[in-house]
């Protein structure tokens, strides 16, 4: 009796201990910059969506100090804006962590005040190889455009049996990055690209471009375009132009299978394949749970933003954890070099020498599973590392 | 035109335009409290160096636009042309702000005179075309040279000294605020020297009849190009002074949003005033931080809606109106 | 290779007849009646949602939302002509132009709010996907179903405003409002009934355009651009200006981006400012 009223009054002392030490800490703040507004708008509201429930789920605290979140809107690719934002965010508002930036040319302007501030950042989408080397205090969560396409690249040639491909891709970084990574490993194994064209950004109808396809007579496609509008503008093209993606491999990234690009498509997407690091069909008990809370919330499903800001704020918060609350720049990259965890996309981790992501990489069908239209993964590479760095060594 | 003429007692064109020259204590206050910041909120002085950008970019197009009527809606052509300069030279050991100002000025300054061969030919829907078309061209050519410009990545590497030698552009924005204002202030009076000499009151009736003006010996062409050609510069180094404060070029310095912005600045403020441009780009820049801080998602509908309300309660503008709102209180007491 | 510039003529011609339905009713606002409509584009982006919605939460077949698309934006563009335009007509240039682009951010974020950021996925029966072979060349019928409402779309308003009593009152009221009021009629009525056929068109093309462009928030700025091309390289006032001027884009856009895709929307843009260099007024415009 004596003893557990001992024990009561002593876990009475440490919980007060503890909210003493909790008052005196000043919160962490995390400065989010996302295109909130402008034509990437839904990349901001479905990773913003994501971060919203991890904060839900796990608590405002982490390592003993609460979290405060200061978003801020870049407003689609502008570099200027968002280092503006990045440096108000470090000098004005005093954040410990600079976190969002979906769009690379955004993500290369604050690497700057990243490495000078020395404050902790971490990539939550942006995708072009180079990003993480421009600040020595930068972790990437999501993936790396090379990392998907070169592993496509392969896996066309080889399991995919198509030998002869032409390639389309968007005429700015990402797609010729795409088209560069796919067409490297295609060519090492052993394929054949029989012709290529790269659209304008801004291309509201592929027709002409497709024709070209057809015109070079190859037995698989491979197709890059910016996630919106343009996945289900490609898939229209193609099927009037009578390619079938059942008949001819139809080949692309994530986001030319994502829902809205299915739901327009309708039946005509049926056997597309696409590479991916996430995928909300994804059957594993983690991303279950995931996306039943939220689509609970936001009676949509995740895509791979949202991936991307969950597991950011995932490492976020285990660093906390880990430096027991510490926030300079030295201490929570040290903290995130070689972390691993199990995210709903599979297991995945941070190379402590590149600090970018190492992850498993999906090749999936577009099928029909109990009436809807859905992304099935047949294939699996595992610990994929972003090939771009590997070869910079 | 006729609060002008109300003004000089004894009128002569020369007094009249001495008249006009004086500054006004108001102008001096104005030009004093510009320092403020650098004490006041010395945590918003990178905030404070893009809204002096802006209102540098605000006058550039106030000088074709207010003066010459000239409409344009493809104005970042030149303000592009000067970041890419600034930037791209950077890259080549050239680290001097002031020099590479001076390169992007020149630089835009003949894409200007080249493209105001044109522009002088052309009035109204034609002319806000081919001003638009000029500057979507230059955004498709920044795209296809992406081995110069670095296409949509945007620019790397670029490398930025400290100015004239000494002061780094840190982190707070102080080198970045104090220089921005500078060039502003510079360009300010060279432009408001300009519009208040004979060369500026020809342009203004140029602007009211195109026509009329060569029939009493002022040559209408001519003029145009001379002042397109100014505007340009100034544009240009308004993206020079982005690109180094910033280290960052991308494609939307280009961009048709970029001379949508500063058009909307420009007429919020006031056209044709000089000082409606600098006003214009403060009420834009600080309503936007305000608004998009507090509602990151939906913040374009309140600067919409305090635009319309602008229109509709204040036409001509925030200065037009206030001069309005001034001039009926006057008369009242 | 003849099949395939067949194909191109064809698919060319389809994508300038979608320009020209998005851009039909901006002739009129900003050729007829001399209004810096900019906000013409948000209009056809309302189009686009009550087409979509209709579909979606109320399961309208794809034909019977047209209709709903023109006489909703219709009617909006009435009460927004009567509150706040109609006030504006005598205001500068640049006073316009600064109202219309506050509409526009509004719309921007309106849309955002009610209908979120997201794509808005458009199905088409099956009787308008797909495509046929014609001699050789593929025909999608999507694109000769725009073809067509363009062409009927054409007659009706060429018809219209030369043959019918609302036409000619249009043309009157347009011309010399002064002396159209001296007449006895009812300008302002007919103006508020003219901007409203305006925001209509705009909306029964946003409505057609969504199915082959897509539809989210930006819609109401990303189109804003083409149609002021067509609009400006047709000639004002001029709906067969805007008629030839969209299959002329669209003809060279889609020739273009076909045999020499690494130029881009270089082509296009080099083609109106030739355009307009040579014909200042426009293919077909008066003044």
């Amino acid at each position: 009796m004596k003893q557990l009223s001992i024990g009561i009054v002593g876990a009475a002392a440490s919980v007060l201990a503890a909210t003493v030490s909790f008052a005196q800490q000043p919160p962490v703040k995390i400065g989010l910059i996302l295109p909130y507004s402008g034509q990437f708008a839904d990349t901001a509201t479905q990773m913003d969506n994501a971060i919203k429930l991890y904060v839900k789920q796990h608590g405002d605290s982490a390592g003993g100090r609460k979290i405060e979140i200061i978003r801020k809107d870049s407003g689609g690719i502008a570099p200027d804006v968002a280092k503006r934002l990045a440096q108000e965010l470090v000098v004005r508002d005093k954040v410990d962590v600079l976190t969002g930036l979906v769009l690379t040319p955004n993500a290369l302007a604050i690497a700057d005040v990243s490495a000078e501030a020395k404050k902790f950042t971490v990539i939550m989408n942006a995708a072009t190889s180079i990003i993480t080397t421009k600040s020595p205090y930068m972790a990437r969560v999501s993936v790396t455009t090379p990392m998907l396409n070169e592993s496509l690249g392969s896996w066309a040639a080889k399991a995919g049996g198509t030998k002869r491909v032409f390639s389309m891709v968007s005429d700015f970084g990402p797609g010729i990055d795409a088209e560069e990574g796919f067409m490297r490993a295609y060519k090492e194994a052993g394929g054949q690209i029989v012709g290529s064209v790269r659209f304008p950004v801004a291309n509201p109808d592929f027709a002409a471009f497709v024709q070209r396809a057809k015109d070079s007579n190859p037995d698989g496609i491979f197709a890059w375009v910016p996630g919106g509008v343009q996945p289900a503008a490609i898939g229209k093209a193609l099927n009037e132009r009578g390619i079938d993606p059942k008949k001819m491999k139809v080949m692309g990234q994530d986001a030319l299978a994502s829902d809205e690009a299915l739901a327009s498509q309708g039946d005509l997407a049926l056997g597309i394949i696409t590479v991916a690091n996430y995928d909300h069909n994804l059957a594993n008990k983690l991303n279950r749970a995931f996306v039943a809370a939220y689509s609970a919330d936001y009676k949509r499903n995740p895509d791979f933003f949202s991936i991307g800001g969950w597991d950011g704020m995932h490492l976020i918060y285990e660093v906390l954890k880990k430096t027991g609350g510490k926030t300079d720049g030295e201490a929570m990259i040290g903290a995130a070099k070689g972390m691993k965890w199990d995210s709903p996309r599979g297991p995945m981790s941070i190379d402590p020498e590149t600090r970018d992501v190492i992850e498993d990489v999906y090749i999936r069908r577009v099928e029909k599973v109990a009436g809807k239209l859905v992304n099935v993964e047949f294939d699996t590479i595992r610990s994929v590392k972003d090939p771009v760095k590997a070869r910079m060594k | 035109m006729a609060s002008e003429s109300e003004s000089g007692a004894a009128f002569s064109p020369r007094n009249f335009l001495a008249s006009r020259t004086r500054w006004h204590a108001l102008e001096i206050v104005f030009w004093l409290s510009t320092l403020l910041p650098f004490v006041l909120v010395p945590d918003y002085l990178q905030l404070a160096s893009q809204i002096a950008i802006a209102a540098l970019f605000a006058i550039s197009l106030d000088l074709i636009l207010g003066f010459a009527g000239i409409v344009s809606i493809g104005h970042a052509a030149y303000f592009g042309l000067g970041a890419y300069t600034a930037g791209i030279v950077s890259k080549y050991g050239v680290s001097e702000p002031v020099l590479l100002l001076v390169l992007a000025a020149i630089v835009s300054g003949t894409l200007g005179y080249v493209s105001s061969f044109i522009i002088s030919r052309f009035r109204h829907l034609a002319l806000i075309m081919i001003t638009l078309g000029i500057c979507l061209m230059l955004y498709e050519v920044a795209n296809l040279t992406s081995w110069l410009t670095g296409g949509a990545d945007g620019l790397q590497g670029i490398k930025i000294g400290p100015l004239l030698g000494t002061f780094k552009f840190d982190l707070y924005g102080k080198t970045a605020y104090a220089y921005a204002l500078v060039v502003l202030f510079l360009c300010f009076l060279v432009c408001r020297r300009l519009i208040h000499s004979p060369f500026g009151l020809s342009l203004r009736g140029i602007r009211e009849n195109p026509v009329r003006m060569p029939a009493i010996g002022a040559p209408s062409d001519a003029h145009i190009r001379k002042i397109y050609t100014i505007a340009a510069v100034i544009a240009g180094m308004a993206g020079a002074v982005l690109a180094q404060t910033t280290s960052t070029v991308s494609l939307e310095v280009l961009g048709f949003q970029r001379s949508a912005d500063v058009l909307v600045m420009l007429i919020l403020g006031g056209a044709g005033k000089l000082y409606g441009g600098i006003l214009g780009s403060i009420v834009y820049m600080v309503a936007r931080d305000q608004f998009s801080g507090i509602n990151p998602q939906y913040w374009y509908f309140w600067i919409g809606l305090m635009m319309v309300l602008v229109v509709m309660y204040l036409p001509n503008g925030l200065l037009g109106g206030l001069e309005k709102l001034t001039r009926r209180w006057r008369g009242k007491s | 290779m003849l099949g395939s510039m067949a194909g191109i003529l064809f698919d060319g011609f389809a994508y300038g007849m979608l320009l020209f339905l998005l851009s039909v009713g901006l002739s009129v606002t900003l050729g007829m009646m001399n209004f810096i409509n900019l906000s013409h584009a948000s209009f056809g982006m309302l189009g686009g949602y009550v087409t979509v919605t209709l579909m979606q939460q109320l399961g309208w077949p794809f034909l019977a939302t047209l209709p709903a698309a023109f006489v909703i934006s219709a009617l909006v563009g009435m009460v927004m002509e009567r509150f706040m335009f109609r006030r504006m007509y005598r205001a500068t240039d640049l006073d316009q132009t600064l109202l219309t682009i506050g509409v526009v951010f509004m719309s921007i974020a309106g849309a955002a709010y009610i209908w979120g950021t997201v794509q808005q996925p458009v199905v088409m029966p099956d009787y308008l996907s797909g495509s046929f072979l014609v001699g050789g060349v593929n025909i999608a019928r999507y694109r000769l179903f725009l073809i067509v409402v363009a062409l009927v779309i054409t007659l009706l308003m060429i018809g219209g405003l030369e043959w019918t009593r609302f036409g000619a009152q249009i043309r009157a009221a347009v011309d010399n409002q002064r002396m159209a009021r001296g007449l006895g009629l009812d300008v302002d009525r007919t103006f508020s009934l003219t901007f409203s056929l305006g925001s209509g068109l705009a909306g029964l093309g946003g409505a057609l355009a969504i199915a082959m462009v897509g539809l989210d928030p930006g819609f109401a700025f990303a189109y804003l651009i083409y149609v002021l091309i067509v609009v400006s390289v047709g000639g004002l006032a001029s709906i067969w200006g805007s008629f030839v001027a969209a299959s002329l884009l669209g003809i060279c856009d889609m020739a273009g981006k076909y045999y020499v895709p690494q130029l881009g929307s270089f082509l296009i843009y080099l083609m109106m400012v030739g355009i307009l260099m040579w014909r200042p007024v426009g293919l077909f415009g008066k003044r």
